[in-house]
């Protein structure tokens, strides 16, 4: 059987810091196949983002440990040295991130910063990069390829950037684009524009996509799978429309109720989980979410395993409560007329 | 222009108004009778309103007549005299600082938090917080002409177009004393701006491109790091040009603008004071244009489009 293209394997990665060691991600897996697109939600700090840059190797420092392992076809990529993780960074695994105002240095051309990170991996001259550069700015939808490749990044507006480092990123055929989060500095509108980009590259350059965001309206339309994750660990992962139509974790409920809606009824407040995710330094026992879980009983004191617990195959949760209280509690969280809409 | 002629404006007001000041004194000697004195006064215009004064002093400095109260000299002359110590010892002294500055910053930077860091911030200090009098007599007593180990000669300058070897051997001694101080505050300046570059967000783009290591730092981490110490670099350059080396010019006796202004000031004789001010604001003004010049060509946000 061919190898996995990426399959994230237990992974978890501990920081220590002056104030304690953060478990900033534990025990997380997921599988990626070719040509789809795995949504990762959760709330700032749930370790999304940890997760997805240490697929790139870019959290590696004197004071993080890793456990797990991350399995690109067959191969650890946490087992590699800094140099060999070279060869995947931009060439295997492209990945953009949440703000474009900062992610490109201002003081070279848009066209360098493309030319740069082609003649990284590939033995091309020039004039053959800055041709690709051009192409590659063509193809994420900038006008006038030829004369903006010569712009500065400033001269670039927020959206512009954004699918300039999604040009950067994908200068190399990737076989995975990893993007953090890629429209929370934009317009709404350019959220909407950048979102089908990714979606119709994906497909143009047959690469798989890891889609991280804390709006899963965001990931509703493009994504195959979704994880849910909470304080650095996954809480439920499932099918994207197995995760709207049948959520099992009351944090899945919550963060399906706090999209804002047109069709709900006017005047009800918009619904937002209570508290504040927990410290990863000094993590609360059982399950993680308990402190702000209006369900949580006795059980919730031991930490539920992530398992199937539904009929579906391929859907996975960390949540003690039985099947009819969920459904029969699930709408008051998440809002009426959800079925409807998903 | 403004710049200049406001300073040399300053630093006639202040002459004035400092107790000590009045130069007829000085120039009639001791014994001076009270109408010698005022006779001095009238010929050199002393009595005059001091907008006056002012105006007639510039007059004779841009004419080149300026001469000294003390001892009559001409004080573009001895300025003129004094700058090819000067410029060989700035330009040789930069050139050392400049660079082992940024060698010493880029390597505690890149080593920030390890022993050769720490061993980099301790040495850096102690050559920050050594002043030159006493680091360039100690060099002077131990390695100079007639000290305990005799590596180079003692003091004096030796003009380039006598003998080029000479003028180097002459000159690395207060090159390297005079050097030290700048190492290790560039070196501590670089150190942070470095540590500040690594986090942004576009280093971490440059990493995910795949970049090796050694790139990111030369292209993306130095280019942003090293804009605050071209300005360091301007303004030190352009001070110790118009005669900011005052204390090494003067402990190597190198007879350059510098030591000319130090003796000046001691015996408290404003036309050289004068010029070797407007000389310097001079250096001064024209470098700061060129920085900004260069910072534009660094930075291409703060371009004219």
């Amino acid at each position: 059987m061919a190898a996995r293209l990426l399959e994230v394997d237990d992974l978890s990665v501990r920081f220590t810091t002056e104030d304690g060691v953060v478990q900033a991600v534990d025990g997380v897996s997921f599988e990626l196949e070719r040509g789809k697109v795995l949504g990762i939600v959760g709330e700032s700090g749930s370790g999304k983002s940890v997760t997805a840059l240490t697929i790139m190797g870019l959290t590696r420092d004197v004071n993080s440990r890793f456990g797990g392992a991350v399995r690109y076809q067959g191969r650890d990529l946490l087992e590699l040295s800094d140099t060999e993780m070279q060869n995947y960074r931009g060439n295997e695994i492209g990945m953009i991130f949440q703000d474009p105002m900062t992610s490109l240095n201002p003081v070279y051309r848009i066209g360098e910063q493309i030319v740069e990170a082609i003649e990284a991996h590939e033995p091309v001259d020039r004039k053959t990069a800055r041709r690709r550069a051009v192409e590659l700015l063509r193809q994420v939808g900038i006008p006038n390829p030829e004369s903006r490749v010569d712009d500065f990044p400033h001269q670039f507006s927020g959206g512009m950037r954004q699918r300039a480092m999604i040009a950067i990123a994908l200068s190399c055929n990737p076989s995975i684009l990893i993007a953090d989060e890629p429209t929370t500095a934009l317009d709404v509108t350019i959220q909407a524009q950048i979102i089908e980009l990714i979606s119709r590259l994906k497909a143009d350059f047959n690469s798989a996509v890891i889609m991280i965001t804390h709006d899963l309206g965001v990931v509703a339309e493009i994504a195959d799978e979704i994880v849910v994750m909470y304080a650095g660990r996954v809480v439920e992962r499932a099918p994207t429309r197995e995760l709207f139509y049948d959520p099992q974790h009351p944090y899945t409920w919550g963060l399906l109720g706090s999209i804002p809606r047109l069709d709900r009824s006017k005047g009800k407040r918009l619904y937002s989980i209570k508290g504040a995710p927990p410290s990863l330094i000094n993590a609360p026992e059982g399950c993680k979410f308990r402190p702000r879980c209006p369900h949580a009983f006795e059980k919730c004191l031991k930490e539920p395993e992530l398992e199937s617990r539904v009929e579906t195959p391929g859907h996975l949760d960390r949540c003690w409560l039985e099947g009819d209280y969920k459904r029969a509690n699930r709408d008051e969280a998440i809002g009426g007329g959800r079925s409807e809409a998903a | 222009m403004l710049v200049c002629a406001a300073v040399t404006f300053i630093v006639f007001v202040i002459f004035i108004v400092v107790p000590g000041g009045d130069p007829a004194q000085r120039i009639g000697g001791k014994n001076a009778t009270p109408q010698l004195i005022e006779n001095i006064r009238h010929t050199w215009g002393f009595d005059r309103p001091f907008y006056v004064q002012y105006w007639a002093l510039m007059k004779k400095m841009f004419s080149g007549n300026l001469v000294s109260y003390t001892n009559q000299q001409n004080v573009v002359s001895q300025i003129v005299q004094g700058m090819p110590a000067t410029f060989s010892l700035t330009i040789g002294a930069s050139i050392i600082w400049l660079f082992f500055g940024i060698v010493v910053g880029v390597v505690s930077a890149i080593t920030a938090g390890r022993w050769s860091d720490r061993v980099i911030t301790i040495l850096a200090l102690i050559g920050i917080s050594m002043p030159v009098f006493w680091l360039g007599l100690v060099c002077r007593y131990y390695l100079a002409e007639g000290g305990i180990a005799t590596i180079f000669p003692d003091g004096e300058y030796f003009p380039i177009t006598q003998n080029p070897l000479q003028w180097l051997y002459h000159l690395v001694l207060p090159w390297l004393v005079l050097a030290v101080l700048f190492i290790g505050f560039y070196g501590r300046v670089l150190r942070g701006n470095i540590l500040d570059t690594i986090h942004e967000d576009y280093v971490r783009t440059a990493k995910a491109k795949g970049l090796p290591s050694r790139k990111i730092l030369t292209r993306h981490v130095l280019r942003t790091s090293l804009i605050p110490i071209v300005t360091l670099f301007g303004l030190d350059f352009a001070a110790v040009l118009g005669g900011g080396a005052i204390l090494t010019e003067t402990v190597f006796d190198l007879h350059g603008v510098g030591q000319y202004a130090a003796q000046n000031i001691a015996s408290f004789d404003l036309p050289p004071i004068m010029g070797v001010t407007l000389y310097g604001a001079f250096f001064i003004v024209f470098f700061s244009v060129l920085v900004d010049l260069f910072y534009a060509y660094l930075d291409p946000r703060i371009r004219p489009t």
